[in-house]
């Protein structure tokens, strides 16, 4: 019979496998453009609109 | 003209200044109890100036005035430049604004008053309680509608730093604050005894990991590369380190009751999840530090990064002292002393102030359409003047808390105490003496800053920011 115990066993591995799932996902190379066009977020330049592109919108 | 085609700065504007007002309040006060604590007569005897009232008003003060309006202005910035589209629902945002300073403003006037819950960092009385709950989901409301129309595919690490401070913050003060309201400023917590306990120390503890660290991550994750000109050291470190991080800190609460009646199988969980927490913390550190690898030089000129890379040095720091600390044996040493003292400030100081300050500068000169700080020499003076002070404070502390934790646990050998309280008390003065200098030190920076933020936008009218075009 199952008892908390083996619940508590089991949750164990689940969040272990979750943790080794997350790293391979992590690295996997199909991640590569993806997570370079992220990692390229914060260079992004501010455009301050002029006053004829306040009037175009 | 298509309001959606510019971005909300005006919000970030407000709360951006505000950060730096209530830096100066909160530390302000934190100078006044620091100075009780060694001319006790100047609480004047009025007790709304005494240090038990004008303490938690310094806490309060400085977490959530200075850092709550730090990290609204940061989270709506960022939130906005990567996804690409105007931060949603413009009057909710500004609720959560005046919702924010009118809270800061019942918390300076009640606490003086002693209407106080008696918990440590949620002494507030449950009608600002409600207030803040209010506010708190329509900050909820508005980051996560505008992450829900954001024009880019995948959500930028920054954000999710931040979605999981708004959406753990809203878990814990709820549950932590529940309680039954007696007269308009007195209520009662649900728990009770132990359990009390344990419940304060889940929120206070966690307000630690997701107000103190999670958010000011996310304001990491973007103004690091930003300033450095760099991307990010490793995206995939990021979001291992995220979901570590998030997983972890939820359990590390009860080292703050070890030797406590809180049961022994808790206290020890308590123990192993912080300890286990070194590995996410560093985990952020050595990818925000590493982030300026192959950019080294750039530190010579520019303060700004100078703020951030000490910032994430504190950060490491303090990230290896708290797991440290939370081992039984050391805890028997270390609790109740003064050593919790530095630790704590060489966190908020070292980390949460300085990577604030330095997010500030990065960001102040890109709301008023400026190339950078009226002065960046300044910017220097005020870097040396938060490192100086940061050190002449956590110092003092540190030692004041072995020769206090030392001093306790000595005992003659027929049994009895070697000393008696008052003589720690004695011992550790000339450590406050110099701590607060050390904190005197810190906040003439941020009078230097309050200029220096005053020169850069007093005389620029702001200019509204293009959101970008999808890709």
């Amino acid at each position: 019979m199952m008892d908390i115990n083996d619940l508590r066993g089991l949750l164990t591995a689940v969040l272990l496998f979750s943790f080794l799932g997350l790293c391979v996902w992590a690295w996997s190379s199909r991640r590569n453009a993806d997570f370079d066009a992220s990692a390229a977020l914060p260079l992004e330049e501010d455009h301050f609109m002029t006053n004829s592109d306040q009037e175009s919108n | 003209m298509d309001k959606t085609a510019s971005y909300n700065d005006k919000v970030v504007r407000q709360f951006a200044i505000m950060t730096v007002v209530w830096g100066i309040v909160g530390m302000l006060v934190g100078l006044i109890v620091a100075a009780q604590l060694i001319w006790p007569q100047l609480n004047f005897d009025v007790p709304y100036l005494t240090y038990s009232r004008l303490r938690p008003l310094h806490t309060n003060a400085v977490i959530f005035a200075f850092g709550g309006s730090a990290l609204f202005a940061t989270c709506y910035y960022v939130v906005q430049r990567t996804c690409h589209v105007r931060l949603m629902f413009d009057k909710l945002a500004a609720f959560t604004f005046w919702g924010w300073q009118a809270i800061i403003v019942l918390a300076a006037i009640t606490l003086p008053l002693g209407i106080t819950q008696s918990k440590e960092y949620a002494e507030l009385e449950w009608p600002i309680d409600l207030l803040i709950a209010v506010v708190w989901v329509a900050f909820a409301i508005v980051f996560f509608t505008t992450i829900g129309k954001r024009r880019i595919k995948h959500i930028y690490v920054a954000n999710w730093f931040y979605g999981a401070f708004i959406i753990t913050i809203a878990v814990l003060h709820i549950f932590n604050n529940l309680a039954i309201p007696v007269t308009l400023t007195k209520s009662y917590s649900i728990y009770t005894g132990v359990v009390d306990g344990m419940m304060q120390w889940w929120y206070g503890h966690n307000a630690v990991g997701f107000f103190l660290t999670a958010g000011f991550l996310g304001m990491m994750y973007y103004f690091v590369p930003k300033q450095a000109g760099r991307p990010v050291y490793s995206y995939r470190l990021s979001v291992v380190h995220f979901w570590s991080l998030i997983a972890v800190y939820m359990w590390a609460g009860p080292h703050h009751l070890h030797y406590t009646s809180l049961p022994d199988w808790a206290q020890t969980l308590g123990m192993v999840f912080s300890i286990i927490l070194l590995a996410p913390s560093w985990g952020g550190m050595i990818n925000g530090i590493m982030t300026l690898s192959g950019a080294w030089h750039k530190l010579r000129s520019d303060p700004i990064l100078k703020f951030m890379i000490v910032a994430l040095s504190f950060y490491g720091m303090s990230t290896f002292e708290g797991p440290m600390m939370s081992i039984k044996t050391v805890n028997a040493l270390s609790h109740y002393t003064n050593w919790n003292i530095a630790h704590v400030h060489s966190g908020a100081l070292g980390w949460v102030a300085m990577m604030t300050i330095g997010s500030l500068y990065s960001l102040i000169p890109r709301l008023y359409n400026r190339d950078s700080m009226h002065s960046i020499k300044l910017i220097d003076v005020h870097f040396w003047t938060s490192t100086i002070g940061v050190v002449l404070y956590a110092v003092p502390m540190w030692i004041a808390g072995v020769t206090e934790g030392l001093m306790w646990r000595a005992v003659n050998d027929d049994g009895t105490l070697t000393y008696s309280f008052v003589e720690s008390i004695k011992a550790v003065e000339p450590y406050h003496a110099i701590r607060l200098l050390g904190g005197l030190v810190f906040f003439s920076g941020m009078i230097i800053m309050a200029y220096n933020v005053w020169k850069t936008i007093s005389d620029r009218k702001p200019v509204p920011v293009a959101v970008i075009d999808p890709a």
